[in-house]
């Protein structure tokens, strides 16, 4: 009997996800042993033709990393869904759109003007921006269309499974991969694969007690009591709104959870769940005093929805 | 003609602003005819979530309506809707939604005419904004 067919593709994203893919170790070696490796750009070379000619649904498992930002990441995720039986949306930003999603607060006008002309280390006298088509004398040049806003995969083609995290834990995704390689049954179609079932809090060994909070700090303005919760001691945790499943590694070490699993299984807004997190824990009634404390949280959209504001109740449909 | 009609998600609570809408209704004051209201029992059970989901679905304003400051039939339900609310609106400036949109008060069962007087100045702030235009389908029916 042939192997099964694993293809992962990167779109939007840092690599990061492609590291933690190799982060299972040794046992990568069971993955090859056990999968045919079609295509995996990041190790191997080979080229959309390839892809396109391949047999439609030919490959068994497609790992989709990345959001999709560009016209090309859009062909490429329409053209890996055509291709494949099951194709997950891997890693935070193919889930919801991640840091590159934090983009969407800026126009794209406003975004190449800022990246291509007014950081310091940008020298371009002449304005040039990244054209779609570019004569040259040999004839056009064409780049792919960095679109208007990023949006998930899930938003350009159906997702059969999602893996979330920034990036998803190597001991979560050799949990996939090996329940396929055991040939066990798949969970219902839109299952969350490689993640808890609560949120990052209940992961937290941090003791927890009534919160009374007069001020909010960011990680480098206090040093942290090591058992006590973060959230307790004024500190912006992300915990009480992340869908749990990274074994809570940050918070062990006394850093707050940023989020980066997502969206916690009950509450489908990262950011409305942090907001009424907060507001439960705020010691004050009056207006004045409430606003003060409330502006001591800095960046609320880029904290709360860090990793989630692509896939946010009001990121998913903004023009 | 498509004049713009705001679209306002009222959502009151049982106790103080929803017997206060109640009672500007059965005096028949005259009022805009904006606000679909939603009773809930007490402001402190509107989630943040359920305001972004009015938001997502189509609703140009969102009014949230309460007991007066010490009065919420369950103590403290309405401080945390305020702060809830203050959060709300530094959000959404910083999303690029204009913070009106999205307006507390605190109205008692006796204070139709304020209802009233709040349902018209809101409608008339989100129509010189003008429509938000989101309007999520999806969203709509989950
Ligand atoms: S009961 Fe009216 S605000 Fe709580």
């Amino acid at each position: 009997m042939s192997k099964p067919k694993l293809a992962l593709y990167w779109a939007a994203s840092c690599g990061g996800c492609e590291i933690a893919v190799l982060d299972i170790e040794e046992k990568i070696l069971e993955v090859d042993a056990n999968f045919e490796i079609v295509f995996w750009p990041c190790v191997m070379d080979p080229k959309y033709k390839d892809v396109q000619a391949m047999p439609d649904k030919s490959i068994d498992l497609c790992l989709f990393n990345g959001g999709i930002r560009t016209s090309e990441n859009k062909k490429m995720a329409e053209l890996l869904r055509e291709k494949s039986q099951v194709l997950v949306a891997f890693g935070s930003c193919a889930h919801e759109g991640c840091i590159p999603g934090l983009a969407n607060l800026y126009s794209k006008d406003s975004l190449f003007k800022r990246v291509y002309k007014e950081t310091p280390t940008t020298e371009n006298s002449d304005g040039v921006y990244p054209q779609p088509v570019t004569k040259v004398p040999e004839g056009e040049l064409e780049i792919p269309e960095f679109q208007e806003k990023l949006v998930p995969l899930s938003a350009v083609v159906p997702v059969d499974y999602t893996i979330p995290g920034c990036p998803p834990q190597p001991h979560q995704i050799w949990a996939v991969l090996e329940h396929i390689i055991q040939g066990k049954a798949l969970p219902p179609q839109g299952s969350v694969l490689g993640a808890g079932l609560k949120t990052c809090c209940d992961e937290c060994p941090r003791t927890r007690e009534e919160k009374k909070i007069k001020r909010f700090y960011r990680p480098h303005e206090i040093i942290p009591n090591e058992t006590q919760c973060l959230l307790d001691q004024g500190i912006v945790c992300c915990g009480p709104a992340t869908r749990s499943g990274c074994g809570g590694l940050c918070v062990k070490v006394g850093i707050p959870c940023r989020g980066c699993y997502g969206a916690a299984p009950e509450s489908p807004d990262q950011g409305a769940k942090m907001m009424a997190a907060l507001s439960s824990v705020i010691d004050s009634q009056d207006p004045d005093e409430i606003e003060q404390i409330v502006n001591s949280v800095a960046d609320p959209v880029g904290t709360f929805y860090r990793f989630s504001l692509a896939g946010s109740m009001l990121g998913r449909n903004r023009k | 003609m498509n004049e713009f009609e705001p679209k306002i998600v009222g959502f009151l609570c049982n106790w103080c602003a929803y017997s206060g809408a109640d009672l500007a209704g059965v005096s028949r004051m005259k009022m805009a005819p904006n606000v679909r209201s939603i009773r809930v029992m007490c402001t402190g059970r509107v989630d943040p979530t359920f305001i972004l989901k009015a938001f997502a679905c189509g609703a140009d304003g969102v009014l949230i309506g309460g007991c007066h400051p010490g009065d919420c039939h369950y103590a403290e339900g309405n401080y945390k809707a305020l702060r809830r609310s203050v959060f709300l609106k530094r959000m959404l400036k910083e999303q690029g939604i204009d913070p009106q949109r999205l307006r507390i008060e605190w109205i008692s069962a006796s204070e139709g005419d304020k209802y009233a007087k709040v349902v018209d100045e809101m409608t008339e702030t989100i129509r010189a904004l003008g429509p938000l235009n989101q309007r999520n389908k999806e969203m709509i029916n989950a």
